[in-house]
């Protein structure tokens, strides 16, 4: 046999999960005090730090406010010792300003921007340890902040990478899942509506398999929205009963 | 750094409640905020701490890979350091912006391990002028309140306590050509001794007198304070003025005094807290962020 098979005949992936399975998934909001909202995010071994600021007024030139809605402001950087091999740079490299986009994108298709008119709201994540579905971590991890700072959204975000092998859609991909090259679908998704507010595929894919890859992503972005919905009412459980309502 | 604007009356009730050696959060002079130390938070990593200190949250990673040694030090290894002041911390540090902050603190760093006994680098030596163990030190600031040298310094210690190196030998065959096998126990690795790695004490000076473990809004009333790095048994390895103002002779020797005082007592506390981690094994429930 060469190489480890992603897919086993019994139908169990290399760390030992159903297709359709998530990862363990830990949540924590409120992590730091001086931000505005915070939060960080386990799924697996991918670990990922959230942190918001604002609505605040635009930071450098005032060229950039917009008229009619907020400014969202993202970067993504990943810690040097994140990876298996030691990264140089832990942001500006051409990987972090494309992830910097994308939950720009993502962000600015769910937060109510019109009504923070020419201000501004930083989002900026961290990656502690990568072990595949580092977007995913991020988008949801950054959800979590967002909600934390308070920031009216339409509605969770949640983000869910997918794969196919052997005809299988596999859900939430690890590391050595994403390294052997399959195609990968990556996809953001409003759980309430249904709509997508990102979808990124590599890799070629025939198009007759997109769509139980893509209902295996956004089965999966669901499940984490159930998680992320526990971990919010329970944080707002013990905000409450902190303030002894 | 993430600063805070302070009116004139509290930076008065600050200075005065100094004098009378209470400070705003009822410590005395020379005490320290409570510190949570918590090592191998990051598992890819050959060891890592996370230290917090009041407000300031320190991360430290420790990756060692393979390299050849310096022409100038052949049979030793050596440390590289690098401090990322991420976003995270506060929105100016957002692009090249925490830069500056990041170069001086690693200089620091690279100072106070600049002596031959704070850490042996001869046992990261694998074959003399061709392999050896390079340690890189990442530190990775995610939020500052006040005093970021010490932070630093302590989570640095404590993740190269935890730091675990495979152990290699070197295989040479007839015609001398080397190989480097791995032992087959991957448990079987080296440990750094870390009994004499310094810490940092960082005196602020606030009015007439000098603090320890200054919060933001202390550090926004000092004008000048002392770095001083001082190991288990006293002994000051790197000494360094930082901030705006100046600092008379006299008060220099008082401070470095203190320094060494408050240095060693640091020391034993840190050192019996990363004894009793260790001891609890690998039972022990990791918390991380999720605590």
């Amino acid at each position: 046999m060469a190489g480890l098979d992603l897919l086993s005949d019994q139908g169990y992936r290399v760390d030992g999960r159903r297709a359709g399975e998530l990862r363990k998934i830990q949540a924590r909001m409120g992590v730091f005090a001086q931000a505005d909202g915070s939060a960080y995010i386990e799924q697996g071994n991918t670990k990922a730090l959230a942190v918001v600021y604002g609505p605040h007024e635009i930071r450098g030139s005032r060229a950039r406010a917009l008229p009619d809605r907020a400014l969202v402001n993202c970067q993504y950087s990943s810690a040097t010792f994140s990876t298996g091999e030691r990264k140089r740079r832990p942001h500006g490299d051409r990987k972090s300003c494309e992830m910097g986009l994308q939950l720009r994108q993502t962000f600015e298709a769910a937060i109510l921007t019109q009504l923070h008119p020419r201000s501004q709201i930083d989002i900026y994540v961290q990656v502690l340890q990568a072990d595949g579905g580092t977007y995913a971590a991020c988008v949801n991890a950054a959800t979590l902040a967002v909600l934390d700072a308070g920031i009216p959204m339409r509605d969770f975000v949640c983000a869910c990478s997918a794969g196919f092998v052997d005809g299988t859609a596999l859900a939430d991909l690890s590391h050595v899942e994403e390294a052997a090259g399959g195609p990968q679908l990556a996809l953001a998704l409003l759980p309430a509506s249904g709509q997508i507010a990102l979808l990124e595929m590599d890799a070629r894919l025939h198009e007759d398999h997109l769509e139980r890859v893509l209902e295996a992503a956004a089965r999966a972005a669901r499940d984490v929205h159930t998680l992320l919905d526990h971990v919010v009412r329970q944080h707002v459980c013990e905000a409450s009963l902190l303030l002894g309502d | 750094m993430a600063s805070v604007a302070l009116s004139e009356a509290e930076k008065v009730y600050i200075v005065h409640g100094v004098q009378e050696d209470l400070r705003v959060d009822g410590r005395g002079c020379e005490d320290y905020r409570s510190i949570e130390v918590e090592t191998d938070v990051v598992s890819n990593t050959s060891g890592s701490a996370r230290v917090k200190l009041g407000h300031t949250d320190i991360l430290v990673g420790v990756k060692a890979e393979m390299g050849t040694p310096k022409l100038e030090k052949p049979n030793e290894g050596y440390l590289e350091f690098f401090v990322d002041c991420s976003a995270n911390a506060t929105p100016e540090f957002e692009g090249r912006g925490g830069d500056d902050l990041g170069t001086e603190i690693a200089n620091t760093l690279y100072r106070i391990f600049n002596n031959k006994s704070s850490v042996d680098l001869k046992s990261l030596c694998i074959s003399p002028r061709e392999h050896c163990w390079i340690l890189y030190v990442d530190v990775l600031l995610l939020e500052c309140g006040g005093n970021l040298f010490d932070a630093i310094s302590i989570a640095v210690k404590a993740a190269l306590f935890n730091t675990r190196i495979p152990k290699v030998r070197v295989l040479e065959d007839e015609e001398g050509s080397k190989d480097i096998e791995l032992f087959d126990d991957p448990y079987d690795c080296i440990r750094l001794c870390v009994e004499n790695v310094p810490c940092i004490v960082t005196l602020c000076k606030i009015g007439y007198r000098h603090v320890v473990d200054a919060t933001l809004q202390e550090e926004a009333c000092s004008l000048a304070s002392l770095l001083v790095s001082v190991t288990s048994t006293g002994v000051v390895t790197c000494m360094r003025k930082v901030g705006k103002g100046s600092l008379d002779p006299e008060s220099i020797f008082e401070m470095m005094e203190t320094g060494k005082r408050v240095g060693k007592v640091l020391h034993t506390s840190l050192q019996s807290v990363l004894h009793k981690e260790e001891s609890l094994g690998p039972k022990r429930q990791k918390v991380g962020f999720l605590g």
